[in-house]
């Protein structure tokens, strides 16, 4: 499970953070943090779940439920456990 | 009291020399914006009241007096022109909401240049198109936004230098390049204001079309004259007011209504420089006790989906005015606002050509949650027979919006693109590119788009632009681009695409798409949603027939096909 938090930080350090000098932890701010906007929400989820092989409900799928690496997490081990 | 105080009695006895004479300005006077919203303001004994008010992440916060964005846009004008800027050359903002953002953009003004500011989250290839176009001389940025500057840099001749605002130093410069640090900086006390006059241009905002490349539409100084007005009479500011107008000023609400429009007026703006989260905003609006809030529509059903009881946890008694812009307001929305804050969002409505309002709900009058509202005084509007291009004439039928030329702030031209600025224009109308019905009472009701363009959380997305770069993936044969209902957007961008042999329709590949877009285009034009397909609807000389899948997604009738066909 581990292994998410990982790989969650490092396709978003890859595929959202312009700029290269900033740092990216777990518990960085992502969407009220400017860094993963509305719209490319859409695509973080969809990388999750085609990465996880799960569905995430748009209910579930909140700016607040994606805000950080370490919550994104949560909610993809609630849908990859059950 | 509300400013505009009887609607019928401003119609009946309007004229635009009300705007004139507050300002004080007379035919053939210099007419600077970057003066009026900074100068004037401290001539006027503002000096010292605050004008900005910014946070942004991480707790980083700052404000600035009349007296201070005087002195800031007068160094940013200083530096441009001891590098060389000259009046009309354009300066590209391409920079987050950030005070540079604000203060540049009077600056650029002051000195008698264009001020082109770019939304930040665009990717390089709508970048590269829009500085193209404009032939702009220098960039401002960030140094977060630089490397996507640096990868068009050898395509722009023109593009003298990149300012980076916030450079701290460690990395090297690449030629062209260099730093500018507002804080570092000595305050330039006297800056010589160029003597633009009325029909000076000013701004130039891009806009997308159903075909073609992004527009730049130029906008001139007379603006002023009707974002001045329409600022006060319909958001309907004050001297002790605290405005927020959450729009980007890389799109034209964020100008004309998030830096002209109060700072003309005097009065005391907020910034909030993060991403979006209802806590945040309440938080915000809480802590600096805003009165005035402008905001969009997507907006405001994210904050519904949000739900009520976090409101509760926030005192927004001092809001008293609340408006949006943006695509149309739904009545869910505005009887909503009116449940949880006590006041009715009230709808706006006018595009980046029109430079101000054009129809709106006004303070005081009947709301009927759903309707764009009745005309800016001043303003002859109408909708047309599509075919006829005559008024309709008749309530509750259908038309074109359209407009009387010759309001203050209606864009000049497009830049390099007289022709398409001329199409613009039919019977001595203005055609605006949407549809409406006018009520009995005269209120107008949005029905939707007359061409393919699509309106996704506010924004225009040309569906040509993104099958353009579409085809620029490798395993892109073909695509067509529609617009798709979203709940929140209004619309979102969906992708028809026929994949190149070799390549396996997947998941993966879907994602793949999405990103090269959002990072080619903006996170606007990325397609939420893509459907392999073995073939698009062509007509017979070929052109692909959008409004099809178009019909499909809204669950429209298609109507004849064989009909269909034949079009060209």
């Amino acid at each position: 499970m581990e292994d998410i938090k990982k790989t969650v930080l490092e396709y978003v350090i890859e595929e959202y953070l312009e700029d290269e000098d900033e740092e990216l932890t777990y518990d960085t701010p992502l969407i009220s943090g400017g860094i993963v906007d509305s719209f490319s929400m859409v695509s973080l989820k969809r990388f999750l779940e085609s990465k996880y092989k799960i569905s995430i409900p748009d209910d579930k799928a909140t700016p607040e439920a994606f805000d950080s690496v370490d919550k994104i997490y949560e909610l993809v081990k609630e849908f990859v456990k059950a | 009291m509300s400013n505009i105080g009887s609607y019928e009695k401003r119609v009946k006895d309007f004229n635009w020399s009300i705007s004139e004479k507050e300002l004080g300005y007379k035919e053939g006077d210099v007419l600077n914006i970057g003066w009026y919203c900074s100068d004037r303001i401290c001539q006027m004994g503002k000096a010292n009241k605050p004008a900005l008010i910014w946070e942004g992440l991480g707790e980083k916060k700052s404000s600035y007096t009349f007296n201070d964005v005087r002195l800031a846009s007068n160094t940013i004008g200083a530096f441009l022109k001891k590098i060389g800027v000259k009046n009309e050359d354009r300066v590209c903002l391409f920079l987050d909401k950030i005070p540079e953002l604000y203060l540049g953009f009077i600056g650029i003004l002051k000195i008698g240049a264009i001020a082109q500011p770019l939304f930040s989250a665009f990717g390089d290839e709508s970048l590269h198109v829009r500085l193209e176009n404009a032939e702009t001389t220098v960039i401002i940025t960030q140094r977060k936004h630089v490397a996507k500057v640096r990868k068009i840099k050898d395509k722009l001749p023109h593009l003298k230098h990149t300012i980076i605002v916030d450079h701290d130093g460690k990395k090297p410069l690449r030629e062209g390049e260099m730093i500018f640090s507002l804080k570092e900086e000595t305050p330039v006390e006297e800056l010589e204001i160029f003597p633009t006059k009325a029909e000076s241009p000013s701004v130039l905002h891009y806009t997308s079309g159903t075909t073609g490349q992004p527009k730049g539409v130029k906008h001139v100084h007379y603006s002023l004259i009707g974002q001045y007005l329409t600022t006060k009479w319909v958001l309907d500011l004050k001297d002790n007011d605290i405005y927020w107008c959450t729009a980007d000023p890389g799109w034209v609400t964020g100008t004309s209504y998030g830096i002209i429009g109060p700072w003309s007026l005097g009065v005391t703006q907020c910034v909030l420089d993060t991403g979006f989260s209802a806590e945040a905003w309440y938080k915000f609006m809480e802590k600096h006790k805003v009165t005035v809030w402008y905001s969009a529509p997507t907006a405001i059903r994210s904050l519904m989906k949000a739900g009520d009881e976090v409101i509760t946890k926030y005192d927004l008694s001092p809001l008293r005015h609340l408006a949006s812009v943006g695509e149309p307001l739904n009545s869910e929305a505005v009887i909503w606002s009116k449940k949880v804050f006590g006041k009715h969002f009230l709808d706006t409505y006018w595009q980046t050509e029109t430079g101000a309002i054009m129809l709106t709900n006004f303070p005081g009058m009947k709301v009927k949650p759903g309707s764009m509202g009745k005309p800016f005084p001043g303003i002859t509007a109408t909708v047309l027979d599509p075919k006829s291009f005559e008024p309709v004439g008749e309530p509750g039928k259908i038309g074109l919006i359209a407009f009387k030329p010759g309001w203050p702030s209606m864009m000049r031209t497009y830049w390099n693109n007289e022709d398409t600025f001329k199409a613009k224009f039919v019977n001595d109308w203005y055609l605006s590119g949407d549809r409406a019905s006018i009520d009995k009472e005269g209120y107008y009701w949005f029905v939707g788009r007359d061409d393919d363009v699509i309106n996704t959380g506010g924004h225009l997305v040309s569906p040509f632009e993104v099958e353009s770069a579409l085809l620029e993936h490798e395993a892109v044969a073909e695509s067509a681009v529609v617009a798709k209902p979203d709940e929140v957007n209004m619309e979102v961008v969906k992708a028809f695409v026929v994949i190149k042999p070799g390549f396996e329709p997947s998941e993966e590949l879907e994602l793949k798409i999405m990103n090269f877009i959002r990072k080619k285009l903006s996170p606007l034009a990325m397609p939420q949603e893509t459907e392999y397909v073995d073939s698009l609807p062509k007509t017979r000389s070929g052109k692909i027939m959008r409004r099809l899948l178009h019909a499909k997604e809204w669950g429209e009738e298609i109507g004849d096909t064989s009909t269909l066909e034949d079009e060209e």
